[in-house]
């Protein structure tokens, strides 16, 4: 059975190329980069050079990239560092309803520290409003902390106008791009962005790395504390493997993404169409056009996510859902919720998320096999039994 | 996650489908929670003759539904209620911690498919109890439906 990979959003196997450019700092080029001699030289080297390749897909300087342990923690440290680095016992943040957990619970972390929380909602397609936003900036906001693209329904935030308004109120903006990047192109200067984290497993590199870019002159807090690694910012020996890995796969992203869009945004409406043509009663989540090149979501009525998901991998095919039922929770994920869905409806949605790997014979094994799959399901549910009684 | 068994009761379920006129019939859980199972029961001479279910949710609820309606028929209305959410489970060589909810549906389903055949009866089961209403579910097994 041939294998169908549909969840790149949930992270994406390592390039060849990038394997390749990592192995040899595993092996030979084993030296620790703050060390004095030769080998070590060649790993400091080795980082220098990927923190250029970071730079130059963010249009940003190296001196303003910083690596990390990956998305989370950049996450982490952004909006804790900036807290900390507010001069302020308390103050306000600006975030919203959607945001991945990463930012979510650090706001949670911070609202017990004593800093207040904004919350913003979006509107039925995910998109929060730049009204609603500037009508909730307070004297004492400090920082704004909006997603560039969301991981489940990929709807893609007013990132510019966001950008512009925190510029002229002079409020940090910081924005978890860690979907966004390798296919919507990200210069933080053109868009006012002050800190943005990334990952590597998300463009086809290691997982265990990512990056935190800080525009020069930000107030930032440290967040891991020891050793004067990243300049005396964030601390522990450098994994020098995965961020050689992180420099690599971003420089290839950045200059396949144009080609790569024009193919995968045509299979992505091709899959949208072809799935709600043939299923009734079901709707696509997000922004029909402000949309991840990649994402699909469909909540299909009257079945649950999980059973969806575990009949398509009886057929090779891997996707994911929002459904309480994966989450390990019994509530279904708060961005379908957060865009007005009834919980029944969040509860049987699925998300597929192409990427370079995937074919047009995989989509139109995914468009042959899903139909059946929720024909199934329905054939077995009560909501279905008790909508079509009312339909007679 | 789940064992071969409850892969095989969801991949496979027993007895998925309706009865014309049945003798009882359950529906327990709620859809905010993301499971609704209703069982149908033939009871005939105090014997469960046939067991049928429709179940909306996840694997889980799928595969103890299924379990849950093999386990019943050909018993006697008594030992019908001795089918608890231990016995599903046990059957189903277990189930991880967040998805024990699932048999407890099951078990509920079952009761209130004998509730409704009793109170059509007339007819009191010893040690039986009225199933709680739909919106209740959640509460009483400890969810915090918000």
């Amino acid at each position: 059975m041939n294998k169908i990979y549909m969840d790149n959003a949930a992270t994406t196997p390592v390039r060849n190329e990038v394997l390749e450019a990592m192995i040899p700092y595993y092996g030979e080029l084993y030296g620790n980069p703050s060390s004095l001699y030769q080998t070590a030289s060649l790993s400091k080297r080795a980082v220098e050079h990927a923190r250029a390749q970071v730079a130059d897909a963010l249009g940003a300087k190296p001196d303003e990239i910083y690596f990390t342990g990956g998305g989370t923690e950049s996450d982490n440290w952004a909006l804790i560092g900036a807290a900390d680095g507010c001069g302020k016992e308390g103050g306000h943040i600006i975030t919203t309803s959607i945001e991945h957990h990463a930012v979510l619970h650090t706001c949670r972390y911070l609202e017990e520290k004593g800093f207040d929380i904004t919350y913003l909602p979006v509107d039925a397609e995910g998109l929060v409003t730049v009204r609603e936003l500037e009508q909730a900036i307070r004297p004492d906001t400090f920082l704004i902390s909006v997603m560039f693209a969301n991981n489940e329904i990929g709807t893609i935030q007013p990132i510019k106008e966001i950008g512009r308004l925190a510029k002229e109120r002079n409020i940090l903006f910081h924005t978890d791009a860690v979907q966004a990047v390798g296919h919507i192109p990200i210069d933080v200067n053109v868009l006012n962005i002050d800190l943005l984290s990334l990952s590597a497993h998300k463009i086809y590199g290691p997982k265990g790395v990512g990056v935190l870019y800080v525009r020069k002159g930000t107030k930032l807090k440290s967040f891991i504390h020891g050793g004067a690694q990243e300049r005396g910012r964030r601390a522990g020996t450098e994994n020098v493997p995965g961020i050689v890995g992180m420099g690599h796969a971003i420089e290839l992203v950045s200059a396949e993404m144009r080609e790569e869009n024009k193919r995968l945004i045509p299979l992505r409406d091709r899959l949208i169409e072809e799935i709600l043509t043939a299923v009734p009663n079901a709707r696509l989540n997000g922004h029909r056009t402000e949309r991840l090149p990649g994402n699909v979501n469909i909540s299909f009525e009257f079945v649950e996510g999980e059973s969806i998901l575990l009949l398509l991998d009886t057929k090779g095919i891997a996707a994911s859902s929002g459904s309480a039922c994966t989450s390990g929770s019994l509530d279904p994920s708060h961005v379908l919720l957060a865009i007005g869905l009834p919980h029944e409806n969040a509860h049987g949605s699925i998300r597929l998320t192409l990427g370079r790997h995937n074919t047009e014979s995989e989509v139109n094994e995914v468009i042959r096999e899903l139909p059946p799959i929720i024909e199934r399901l329905r054939g077995m549910s009560p909501l279905y039994e008790d909508f079509i009684s009312t339909q007679r | 996650m789940y064992t071969e068994k409850v892969l095989d009761h969801f991949m496979n379920p027993r007895n998925v489908g309706e009865i014309a006129d049945a003798s009882g019939v359950g529906t327990v859980g709620n859809p905010r929670c993301g499971d609704i199972m209703r069982v149908y029961l033939d009871i005939r001479d105090g014997v469960v003759k046939d067991a049928k279910f429709k179940t909306f949710g996840c694997a889980a609820a799928v595969a103890t539904s299924s379990m849950a309606t093999e386990l019943v028929k050909g018993k006697t209305v008594s030992d019908a209620l001795a089918v608890t959410n231990k016995a599903v489970m046990e059957a189903l060589d277990g189930l991880p911690p967040v998805k024990v909810h699932c048999s407890l549906l099951a078990e509920e389903a079952l009761q209130a498919a004998l509730w409704d055949y009793a109170v059509k009866n007339n007819i009191v089961i010893d040690g039986l109890k009225e199933p709680l209403p739909h919106e209740q579910e959640g509460e009483a097994l400890g969810i915090d439906l918000q």
